[in-house]
């Protein structure tokens, strides 16, 4: 077990230096001038540019560039933003938001989408089971930011009067839940449709049929016996879930305005601001990262079939 | 309470005068609700990022103007909505001949940190902005500054000699001359903007605090700023100036979508917005959802679109420039497609400054029949296109204004989109338009001068068309050296004139300026930049 960590653990090193390069490189590579639109309807001043130019190392080469990025990362220094704010200070202001947002989605879709996949999956077909699969197809069909607006117009101020249209600057949990709600529709949508089939399958599964003949009770066999094994594919699709909405949060944090990790990549998007797109992207690879690996870890835990040697 | 109640009576009048101005001027100015009002309210209001730290000479975006604005208090102020300039830190600005200004600063003005204004600073802070390794945004603003070049000299590799500027002299605590290279008769109203502020010693000492802590003279002072959340200001009460704000806290509040921001305006949660989304413009519908919150100004505005010099078959093709200019619509285009926010222009200067005449471009106007003579004329082979950034809106009044040109004269033309801002800047300065471009221009300051020496003077900053005509050059020159304002303002529209029998770029729409207050608000008002006219702000009591 320690040995698999550990090895895992390694492979995050090359993974590490693969992904930053690859972004560094792209976010960096595209074309254009990143001053030609800072001052208006005049070109900057070339004092300006030379002094940006200095200061964010563009006149070397893209490799030097990185090693430089690399060498003051490493530093703890993430690098600044084109109007001096430090990038590392962004970070530690937005991603407690960002994350209980996302902590916020995936408990909606564990619950919601668990249960109506746990109670269609042992029903079967039948009129429930009918309404969940038209509504998840509804869902999957809807892209976030449909979602995000719609339920923004139909809950807010202008329409039920439930939300506000913005969240404050320290959002509490009840403020999240739409957002999360939003976010997380997607993913709700899947998880629905996972535990539905996997519970499908495994209820006629040898060890149900064993559990039941043992005359054990209704609750424990769909409780321990059937769910336990069934959550499989749904706690991989949600550990890695996690990981993603940290990142899929761009779209919902800009709708209701959470000041997150998700509107920090956006307006280092539009603004050309390359260190906070790096920087904030690198993050989230290893938040990826790490969350696959506690998933792994998760499964020993679940199926005692699975070991790590 | 009740002192502060009487203080308000000259402001009151002061605010339905700019108002009766306003309608003059074509805009309806701010509703004033009745109800009792808060003189220590709060107020919050829509922003963006500023795209730099906030030191005056390093800013110029919309963003950062916003909190600068009321921070720092200048030389000259533009007061209304005609922005009337006057003395707001002067005591008195004099020349005799457009060239020496002597300048006397009111005493016993202070800095926020306690510290009092003095002639120093002013020079400081200019020497500063001025310095090429400083880099600063604005420091094209003090180039005619005797002794720019020693600090700022043109080769960008070069050391400057010296970081004074041989044409800043202090003569006491509170006196101060300014020489420039040439006589520039504006140079009294162009030290109003911003990059002008003066910056207390505590900038020198330590700049990277200050970015933490920005210490000014004007209104409002720095409370906080969280990044991409908001900048917090609250009332500096030992202001000395005639444009106090009447209200105690100012909320600066960044969002990342306009559209979210006028949720929360209509709702209450935001108090003032100087644009509006498209969403709430298309088909006029912010004129229902807003009712008498919705709050015209008056930009110093205009929109051209430049036909550059510099494109084979477009240039020196007087006739093509005139059959363009007379085959758009422009009273339908601002009417539907941009739903009243914009009036028809035909003349290079904004209306509402002092100079800027009614119908000084003669082929400014829709005209079918002469539109195809002319363009028969001109021989003109091919395809027109209008290149621009497609992104906020842009897009719709330029592709109807093609459609227009099509239907009138019968020639294929394509709107071009760049995908962004920067980028379409990028084709614009790098010369790279390969046919018309949209080249809007909004004033820095009022005056008739920023509409024609940065456009159309040869080399311009923001000469689009690469213009060039020695006439223009002349009388321009001729204009910048005349100490007398209103003798200068003739010069400056002839040379408005000859530009218009030339139509370098035609002129097609004026921005209104539509601004939207919550139901917070008793009063506010849009001034000429695009911003919330802090002083005409007042809260309701709740």
């Amino acid at each position: 077990m320690t040995r698999y960590v550990l090895r895992r653990l390694l492979q995050l090193i090359p993974v590490f230096f693969g992904t930053t390069f690859l972004i560094y490189v792209l976010v960096w590579a595209v074309p254009g001038d990143p001053f030609s639109g800072k001052c208006g309807q005049t070109a900057c001043p070339s004092a300006y540019i030379a002094q940006m130019t200095e200061k964010f190392h563009l006149n070397d080469n893209l490799f030097v560039q990185y090693l430089k990025y690399l060498g003051s990362l490493f530093t703890g220094d993430w690098g600044e933003t084109f109007n001096g704010t430090s990038v590392g200070e962004l970070i530690a202001t937005s991603y407690p938001i960002t994350l209980r947002l996302a902590v916020i989605a995936v408990v909606i879709e564990a619950l919601i989408g668990l249960t109506a996949g746990v109670l269609t999956g042992l029903r079967g077909k039948g009129f429930l089971d009918n309404l969940v699969l038209v509504s998840t197809t509804f869902l999957i069909s809807l892209p976030v930011f449909v979602t995000a607006i719609v339920l923004q117009l139909a809950l807010g101020g202008n329409g039920l009067g439930l939300i506000e249209a913005s969240v404050s600057e320290d959002p509490s949990v009840g403020e999240l839940i739409v957002p999360g709600l939003a976010l997380g529709s997607l993913s709700m949508a899947y998880v629905a449709r996972l535990a539905r089939t996997s519970i499908a399958e495994n209820r006629r599964a040898d060890y149900v049929r064993t559990a039941i003949a043992k005359g054990q009770p209704q609750s424990r066999v769909v409780g321990v016996h059937l769910l336990r094994n069934s959550v499989i594919p749904v706690l991989t699709f949600l550990g890695t879930d996690l990981g993603a909405l940290m990142g899929g949060a761009i779209v919902t944090e800009g709708v209701f305005n959470i000041n997150g990790l998700g509107g920090l990549i956006f307006r280092g998007i539009q603004n050309r601001e390359s260190a906070t797109v790096v920087g904030v992207v690198v993050l989230l690879v290893l938040v990826y990262l790490l969350m696959s690996l506690i998933v792994d870890l998760l499964y020993a835990v679940l199926d005692p079939r699975i070991r790590y040697d | 309470m009740r002192r502060s109640r009487r203080l308000w009576g000259p402001t009151v009048v002061m605010t339905s005068l700019a108002l009766a101005l306003a309608a003059c001027g074509g805009g309806s100015g701010s509703s004033a609700g009745a109800g009792e009002t808060n003189p220590d309210g709060a107020v919050s209001v829509y922003g963006t990022e500023p795209q730099n730290a906030l030191v005056p000479t390093n800013i110029n975006d919309l963003g950062g103007t916003k909190a600068i604005q009321v921070m720092f208090a200048t030389l000259v102020g533009f007061k209304g909505a005609d922005a009337k300039p006057f003395n707001l830190m002067a005591d008195s600005i004099t020349t005799t001949d457009s060239k020496v200004y002597d300048i006397k600063i009111k005493q016993g003005w202070k800095f926020h940190d306690g510290t009092e204004v003095k002639a120093h600073n002013f020079i400081d802070a200019w020497n500063y902005g001025a310095y090429a390794p400083n880099g600063q945004l604005n420091t094209d603003f003090f180039s005619n500054i005797q002794g720019y070049k020693d600090v700022h000299p043109a080769d960008e590799n070069a050391k400057p000699a010296t970081d004074k500027m041989s044409g800043l002299v202090q003569k006491s605590d509170y006196e101060f001359q300014v020489t420039l290279d040439a006589p520039f008769s504006v140079f009294d109203i162009k030290v109003g903007y911003q990059a002008f502020a003066p910056l207390p010693d505590a900038f020198f000492k330590d700049p990277k605090g200050f970015e933490q802590h920005p210490i000014g003279n004007g209104p409002m002072k720095f409370v906080s700023r969280t990044p991409n959340q908001d900048i917090k200001l609250t009332r500096f009460d030992d202001y000395k100036g005639d444009d106090k704000v009447h209200f105690k806290d100012l909320d600066i509040k960044i969002y990342s979508s306009q559209e979210t921001a006028y949720q929360d305006l209509l709702s209450g949660r935001l108090d003032f917005m100087e644009a509006l989304p498209p969403s709430a413009v298309a088909g006029g519908k912010y004129k229902a959802d807003l009712g008498d919150r919705l709050v015209t100004g008056h930009l110093l505005e205009i929109s051209t679109i430049a036909v550059p010099y510099y494109v084979p078959g477009y240039s020196n093709n007087l006739e093509l420039r005139k059959a363009i200019s007379l085959a758009i619509d422009r009273a339908q285009i601002t009417k539907t497609v941009m739903n009243d926010t914009y009036v028809p222009a035909d003349g290079y200067i904004a209306p509402g400054i002092p100079g800027a005449r009614p119908g000084v471009c003669q082929f400014c106007k829709f005209d079918p029949a002469a539109a195809k003579e002319a363009f028969a004329k001109s021989g003109f082979k091919g395809k027109l296109t209008i290149a621009s950034n497609a992104d906020g809106g842009r897009k719709e009044p330029l592709t109807a204004a093609c459609n227009s040109i099509k239907n009138t004269l019968g020639v294929e033309c394509d709107f071009v989109p760049a995908t962004d801002f920067g980028q379409w800047r990028s084709i614009v300065t790098g010369k790279k338009l390969t046919g018309m471009g949209r080249s809007d221009w909004s004033a820095d300051y009022p005056s008739i001068e920023d509409f024609l020496n940065p456009i159309y003077k040869t080399g311009g900053s923001s000469n689009d068309s690469s213009y060039s005509n020695p006439q223009v050059d002349a009388i321009l020159a001729q204009a910048d050296a005349t100490a007398d304002k209103d003798a200068a303002v003739k010069l400056y529209q002839q040379a408005e004139d000859l530009v218009a029998k030339d139509l370098p770029s035609i002129p097609v729409w004026s921005e209104k300026g539509v601004a939207a207050k919550s139901k917070n608000l008793k009063s506010a008002a849009l001034d000429f930049r695009r911003m919330p006219d802090y002083p005409s702000i007042e809260v309701l009591k709740k």
